[in-house]
């Protein structure tokens, strides 16, 4: 389950509903990850664009990696502006057991961070500035730029 | 006509070009230099998917999409 949302998230509802949603799930493990935006550099916050066609495709992927192993993923991202020490992610892997949920939301996040499309911006000085230097160039790039 | 639209922080119009594969794009965008960066370090969708090579034929209703370095999270 893929879920996109304007603005920040709402951490405890989410959390909430994906735990209520597989309750009775016959799962052992719910690992989920919640990422928060910090206080760094002088920012007020992020902003995001997501490219949904691509993302949906990318995670519809990785959910049948999970199924293969049992598990379930879920993922809740923000568009737009999210502000300091609020939410803009929260992926969760559930399992029958423990260990397959904790090493697939390790390979899974750090999937999300180099090939999702979605582009971060800072919030600085009433600005909106891409994040360039934290940005990750997705695998096959480049090949509009070679020289005939 | 082909469609080519320029994701996230590509500051750029869609155009609309009469093209039959990624090697006449190739050739028509590197014109432009202000997206010299950018075409170093896109990946390239055809339809909503990436393709890592050039050799894709296209047909008129295409639609192409340059994805800059991405960061989500």
């Amino acid at each position: 389950m893929l879920s996109l949302y304007d603005g920040a998230l709402d951490v405890p509802k989410i959390l909430k509903e994906w735990y209520e949603e597989e309750a009775q799930s016959n799962y052992g493990a719910y690992i989920p990850f919640v990422g928060t935006v910090r206080s760094e550099d002088g920012i007020d916050g992020l902003s995001f664009d997501i490219y949904e066609p691509i993302l949906e495709s990318w995670f519809d992927t990785w959910q049948q990696k999970a199924k293969e192993k049992g598990a379930i993923i879920k993922m809740a991202h923000s568009r737009g502006d999210v502000l300091l020490h609020e939410s803009s992610y929260i992926s969760a892997v559930f399992s029958p057991k423990r260990r397959v949920a904790l090493e697939f939301i390790d390979e899974f996040v750090e999937d999300f961070k180099a090939s999702a499309p979605i582009w971060k911006y800072d919030l600085k000085d009433g600005q909106r500035i891409y994040a360039k230097d934290r940005s990750t160039a997705i695998k096959g790039s480049g090949i509009l730029g070679a020289k005939q | 006509m082909v469609r080519v639209e320029f994701l996230g922080p590509i500051q750029k119009d869609a155009l609309e070009v009469e093209i039959s594969n990624l090697n006449e794009l190739a050739a028509i965008l590197q014109e432009d230099k202000e997206l010299t960066e950018w075409l170093q370090n896109s990946a390239v969708a055809v339809n909503d998917t990436i393709v890592n090579s050039l050799d894709v034929a296209l047909k008129d209703g295409d639609k192409i999409s340059l994805l800059p370095p991405v960061c989500g999270g």
